[in-house]
């Protein structure tokens, strides 16, 4: 593959002209990495077409010479999404930046994928809307890459995630052909395409047009900042408000080591001497929130909350907030490294969890601080490590795989928000049999049957699609020979 | 025909297995609710999965509930409303179009059932968690998990979502759950054209009101249920003095449209369920009954195309996006003159939900696809099924 890179760029070069195709060195490292910066690897050649007739043609290129190919956004991915490959292209989307059309009326916008997620919502705010899917990323990642990865964010408990919100896509599969999935409509007309494309990780198609739902901004919100001394007693109260039938707008924790990087960077107020701090966001009709503001602090008292804060304006409920978005960038100050991991549990299950991490910390003898999605039980786990250190990085792997492990033996799953990529791709036994993986393994041998796009990523074995082929019947027995048969 | 009733995934999946070595094309049922959605099927036998049912496991604080796939509706509705929580997709129930019911659990997700408050809170694949199904090639698997954060590999529960058993067979299925909200008003406006209607639901889907139901009824569904004008009902739920304020607003910034007026419990919950399971069109049980998904403010405009061309009653939900249309019994079911209006109009789709089996086995029930959509769902049917054994045709000639 290699030997034939000049011919590969050549011929790139006919369908992309000008600086569409990046081949320098220098030019190629700054798509070395996505936001998994622990790997990296200079791909072959970059790409970055301006048109869907340009996208189609370098897919079909690609087919047609067994080319492989790396889809990425703004490549924002935590998980290795967007990882080259040293013998493959690198497909960039970004210069699809158009917001191609708003419709108030029936509450959609039309945009490329290399539009970001926050500029949907500026694009419809003046009108009070507001594109709800929010992942921290939200300045940066792309529309894009939030279909590719299912994103979420703060308020999906309430608004659901990408997938929920997202009516139809076009998208460009690996031979070169266009296709519309869904549209302006409600429901798929036959086979739920969209919904396997959705979380797909650029596996299989490029997405070249998304058209997203936009709701009405809530008329309110109001938020509760509460402080335990157990991590016990905050998942208490979530488990309370859930069950008193509230849906808060966003629900998020903190740990004392989170709860104070955040208080050094930022100065919120927060107090360091909680265990485990909740941040509780109430949207909607000010008449509502006001009364679920009071039912919220209630249960939180009577949960033992040492310290309950109620927002008195929207400023101060920003700042409620400041600490727990700058919690990332917070921990970076504390620590030369750090590995962000990603896991959902049962909601209750918290604090056993947060036990096995304790123990699993002192085994490997490196820090971990951890925000967590209260809401809907996605963990960040922040597992704090030096990389000048020689098998530093290597142990703060292996802590997160094991965070990982316990989180799917809690009845949980590997990752809530950020992807299997390469990340995970070895975790993935733990969650499904080979049976399992065989049947999505499948679903990419529908859209690509070569496996040129984007491999690599999730599954930890590659199977060529005709492996998966033939049932067995062995020696002409069947299983179960005393059940009724036809 | 033959029918097998398997006692557990095990059995299932051994008589899956045996029938595709056979090749015998299979017909299967949970409650045998939905029989008449779809093309016929030539099953050589039958499965009966009614064994397969029983909640498994439902923890309200969690937001989750699993149950076997063929659990009544009705019996995990009755479960939640202990708890006072839902199934917020709101699944319509064919008692009126079909006179069966609301069917089974794995039924909601296998026809991607939902109701009005699809417009706020999405359809059955928008709550489903994660599935366990036997494929067409008799080996059992799962996909998804417990919870709603969940990425982890590719979206086979949503890729299950209505594909009425032709890709696999779910045995048990984890939806999420959410809180019923404690009081219902309905805000009522009268006399409206449809243009002008769906002009008034697509103004109130755009205000922060929370809207969860949006419809239209024209005169003659309308009056089906006992109104003497055309009535255009917008759905308000939660706690009463939230609802109170957000009707009062709401009013008031319909008030060019007409006075608004106000249906409280159990007329409000009665008109839903009316407009859920289509009751004004489909108690005159000869008439061929169409669903047709568009663009909210294009639902009026496929109408006009349509009555240009053929009788037609209709009723509007989803704020304009969902179009019910009820025609007089015809050998073709006006396939052509329905599907042309709606690619004239916006585009969208349209499927053949009520006609005779003769007319079904004749007239694409399920939207055509253009040609790679339909390859690429005929690979996906090849992929799971690869002896075609699974209700072979019920979606289309090839799958």
């Amino acid at each position: 593959m290699l030997a034939r890179r000049a011919e590969i760029i050549a011929a790139l070069r006919e369908i992309v002209p000008g600086e569409g195709v990046i081949a320098t060195q220098a030019g190629l490292r700054a798509y070395e990495c996505d936001a998994f910066t622990a790997y990296r690897a200079l791909p072959m050649v970059v790409v970055l077409p301006d048109t869907v007739a340009q996208v189609s043609a370098v897919l079909a290129y690609c087919h047609a010479n067994n080319v492989k190919i790396v889809p990425r956004g703004a490549g924002t991915s935590l998980s290795g999404g967007a990882l080259p490959l040293g013998d493959g292209v690198l497909l960039s989307m970004m210069k699809f930046n158009r917001i191609k059309e708003v419709d108030f009326a029936n509450r959609i916008v039309v945009a490329e994928p290399g539009v970001t997620n926050l500029a949907i919502t500026r694009a419809v705010e003046e009108r009070g809307f507001y594109y709800a899917p929010d992942p921290s990323s939200q300045i940066a990642c792309s529309i894009g890459g939030n279909v590719a990865e299912n994103s979420g964010g703060v308020h999906c408990l309430k608004y659901g995630l990408t997938t929920n919100n997202v009516l139809g896509v076009e998208i460009v599969l690996m031979t070169g052909e266009i296709v519309r999935l869904g549209g302006r409509h409600l429901d798929a007309e036959g086979y739920d395409l969209l919904g396997l494309v959705v979380g797909s990780e650029g596996m299989l198609g490029v997405v070249t047009e998304v058209t997203v739902r936009i709701l009405q901004a809530p008329e309110t919100a109001r938020a509760l900042l509460v402080a335990f001394d157990s991590s016990e007693a905050a998942g208490a109260s979530v488990a309370d408000i859930i069950a008193a039938g509230i849906i808060p707008g966003g629900m998020e924790m903190m740990d004392r080591r989170a709860i104070n990087a955040a208080e050094d960077f930022v100065h919120a107020g927060y107090p360091r001497e909680a265990e485990a701090l909740l941040i509780i966001e109430l949207d909607g009709p000010a008449v509502e929130v006001d009364n679920l503001v009071l039912r919220v602090e209630a249960i939180a008292l009577k949960r033992g909350a040492t310290q309950c804060r109620i927002s008195q304006s929207d400023a101060e409920r920003l700042t409620f907030w400041a600490g727990r978005k700058a919690a990332f960038p917070a921990v970076g100050r504390i620590s030369p490294d750090y590995l962000c991991m990603d896991g959902t549990i049962p909601r209750k299950e918290l604090p056993k969890v947060l036990a096995g991490m304790r123990a699993l910390s002192e085994r490997y003898g490196l820090r971990v601080a951890n925000v967590f999605h209260a809401g809907d039980g996605n963990l960040h786990p922040l597992i704090l490590y030096d990389a000048n250190n020689p098998g530093e990085l290597d142990r703060a792997e292996a802590f997160g795989a094991d965070i990982l492990r316990l989180c799917v033996e809690v009845g949980g799953v590997l990752t809530g928000e950020h992807g299997v990529g390469i990340e995970k791709r070895d975790l993935m036994p733990a969650m499904f049999t080979d049976v399992d993986l065989a049947y999505q393994i499948r679903v990419k041998c529908v859209f690509d049957e070569k496996h040129l796009l984007n491999p690599g990523k999730v599954f930890p074995q590659l199977h060529r699609c005709a492996e998966l082929g033939a049932m067995h019947v062995h020696a002409g027995r069947l299983a179960f020979p005393e059940i009724p048969r036809f | 025909m033959n029918t097998v009733c398997p006692r557990d995934a095990a059995e299932l999946a051994a008589c899956v297995a045996e029938a595709g070595a056979q090749r015998m094309p299979l017909g299967v049922t949970g409650l045998a609710t939905k029989t008449g959605l779809g093309r016929p099927v030539k099953a050589a036998a039958h499965l009966d999965l009614s064994a397969f049912n029983g909640v498994t496991f439902y923890e309200p604080q969690e937001l989750v509930l699993s149950a076997l796939a063929a659990t009544r509706i009705e019996t995990i509705e009755r479960l939640l409303a202990e708890y006072d929580q839902e199934l917020a997709f709101e699944p319509m129930s064919f008692a009126a179009i079909y006179g069966t019911g609301a069917g089974t659990l794995g039924g909601c997700l296998m026809a991607n059932l939902s109701g009005p408050r699809r417009i706020k809170a999405g359809a059955a694949r928008d709550h489903i968690l994660g599935v366990k199904a036997v494929s067409g090639r008799g080996e059992i698997f799962k996909a998804g998990g417990r919870v709603v954060k969940n990425v982890t590999g590719y979206d086979l529960s949503r890729g299950l979502a209505g594909s009425f058993g032709t890709l696999a067979i779910v045995t048990e299925v984890t939806f999420k759950v959410l809180p019923r909200a404690p009081s219902t008003v309905t805000l009522v406006l009268q006399d409206l054209a449809p243009q002008r209607a769906i002009s008034a639901l697509c103004s109130a889907m755009g205000a922060p009101a929370d809207v969860s139901g949006a419809a239209h009824l024209p005169l003659f569904a309308a009056r089906a249920l006992g109104f003497d004008h055309a009535i255009t009902a917008l759905r308000l739920e939660g706690i009463p003095p939230s609802v109170t304020e957000r009707f009062d607003r709401l009013a008031a910034r319909l008030v060019d449209f007409g006075r608004a007026e106000r249906f409280e419990t159990p007329d409000s919950a009665v008109l839903w369920r009316a407009i859920r399971d289509v009751i004004p069109l489909a108690t005159e049980a000869q008439r061929i009954i169409w669903k047709i998904s568009v663009a909210p403010t294009n639902g009026p405009k496929v109408v006009e195309a349509v009555q240009r061309e053929i009788f037609a009653e209709c009723l509007f939900d989803w704020s304009g996006g969902l179009v019910w249309l009820a025609i007089e019994p015809c050998a073709d079911a006006a396939e052509k003159v329905i599907r042309r209006a709606v690619a004239q109009n916006g585009g969208g789709h349209a499927t053949l939900l009520r006609a005779p089996a003769d007319v079904r086995a004749r007239v694409p029930v399920f939207q055509p696809q253009p040609p790679v959509l339909a390859e690429l769902a005929r690979r996906l049917k090849h992929e799971f099924d690869p002896y075609g054994i699974l209700e072979p045709g019920r979606m289309a000639a090839e799958v």
